[in-house]
């Protein structure tokens, strides 16, 4: 028996009622696609689940003014869907089309992507990139954290299954931004390097902000700061974009990987794809 | 042991589950319905797929329970009698058949690709079945096959 019992809920407060019930030894569960392998595999162990994927009210993609809300249990294939995400957010709408195949983006959603908490995770580097925060929620309160903060490790996230739930993802809608994947096929495969780039560019062509987000070459999805700083507050020129790459090169750290290949050929591709996603980035809009 | 509605193939049924078995588990040890296989059991290879509420699912990771009052279709529903389905004809006439065990699922990712989409370019049908590997044919029969249904009523 991998679980006792399993609740399908219609809304956010039976599930954090049920959640309190059991008092830790129940956890959430949205599409399933990563938690029903793990709980199959004695990985993780629980008494029940609460299931997510009954609650409509967390399934949109929205546009608010200048900010775009995501409901966490919006799918990857929802999101690969979107006009608006393609439009404004197209490092999260490439991002979401790379997971899986279409079965697993049929049901897997963003929120479980996120405190699923993989470094490689596709629609963790767009969000981390674009700034994103995420809405939790528990019976006791409600947060909002910046993405930085919810990635604490290897599959491990600060949001706490037991007795939390993430509603909803905000990032701002005016970044222009790219996303690229090296990966060893072209479909339903983990990545060996995945960026995300996020610029801000006003109309005298200076980068007002630049986000720049990869993985896998740490245990949570990684900022290159001294990469953006390369490009904050510079007028946006070929020859930036590609200090800013080889920065990122030198500032990230992967590890040597039989999956995944030597840390040597991984930071050259880091400098690769950094330098495609960010003249993508640039030519957006 | 908890009920569960839900219709399959057209049939109302109404069984009784585990907390913890998978739709996969159920469909084949209560229904019978043997059609859809089992491979992996952990969402990589896609010989359990199945169609939920119009869209293609790996059943081995949905939990039996999660498909309360919704529509399953497996590859013993598309058939009517000994007439097969057109996507089952033009598999048969591609050659996209040998071992049979990926069949049931593929044709089901196809179905649901081409519910979406009924000309789909190669690329577009290469990515439809992405998530059911085959290992006798090499794929090409496949797509051929796909490619053959274009513009037809499936």
């Amino acid at each position: 028996m991998h679980w006792e019992a399993y609740h399908c809920v219609e809304s956010i407060e039976e599930a954090l009622q049920l959640l309190d019930e059991y008092a830790g030894a129940s956890r959430v569960i949205a599409g399933g696609t990563d938690l029903v392998i793990q709980l199959k595999n004695h990985q993780r162990r629980v008494k029940a689940l609460v299931s997510l994927s009954s609650i409509k009210a967390l399934r949109y993609i929205e546009q608010d003014g200048e900010t775009i809300r995501i409901g966490a249990l919006s799918t990857h294939n929802e999101l690969a869907k979107s006009d608006l995400l393609m439009e404004k957010a197209k490092a999260l709408s490439l991002a979401a089309r790379a997971v899986g195949s279409p079965q697993i983006r049929n049901i897997g959603t963003v929120g479980g992507n996120i405190v699923n908490a993989q470094p490689a995770a596709d629609t963790a580097i767009a969000l981390l990139a674009l700034g994103a925060k995420a809405k939790i929620v528990s019976s006791t309160g409600e947060r909002v954290e910046v993405l930085e903060n919810l990635f604490k490790g290897i599959g491990e996230s600060s949001v706490n299954p037991a007795k939390e739930i993430v509603t909803e993802f905000i990032f701002p809608a005016f970044f222009r931004s790219a996303f690229q994947r090296l990966a060893l096929r072209k479909a339903f495969t983990l990545p060996i390097i995945n960026v995300a780039v996020a610029l801000l560019i006003d109309q005298k062509n200076i980068c007002r902000e630049a986000r720049i987000a990869i993985g896998p070459v740490s245990t949570v999805p990684f900022r290159a700061k001294k990469a953006e700083a390369i490009l904050n507050n510079e007028i946006i020129s070929e020859k930036k974009l590609v200090l800013a790459a080889a920065e990122a090169m030198r500032e990230i750290n992967p590890r040597d990987s039989l999956l995944r290949g030597s840390a040597m050929y991984r930071r050259a591709m880091v400098k690769v794809l950094l330098e495609r996603a960010l003249r993508d980035a640039v030519v957006v809009k | 042991m908890e009920k569960l509605e839900l219709t399959v193939n057209g049939y109302h049924y109404q069984v009784q589950v585990e907390p913890d078995e998978t739709l996969l588990d159920m469909l084949r040890e209560q229904l019978k319905l043997t059609g859809t296989k089992s491979g992996c059991n952990k969402g990589e290879c896609g010989a359990c797929t199945v169609i939920m509420n119009g869209m293609a699912v790996n059943s081995c990771l949905v939990p039996a329970l999660q498909a309360r009052h919704a529509e399953i279709l497996t590859i013993e529903g598309l058939s009517k009698g000994e007439e097969l389905h057109p996507i089952q004809e033009a598999f048969l006439a591609s050659g996209a058949v040998q071992c049979g065990y990926c069949t049931p699922g593929m044709i089901l990712s196809v179905k649901a690709l081409l519910d979406n989409n009924p000309k789909p370019t190669v690329a577009e049908i290469q990515e439809g079945i992405s998530g059911n590997l085959c290992r006798c044919t090499g794929y090409e029969q496949i797509v051929q096959a796909v490619q053959s249904l274009a513009g037809k009523k499936v």
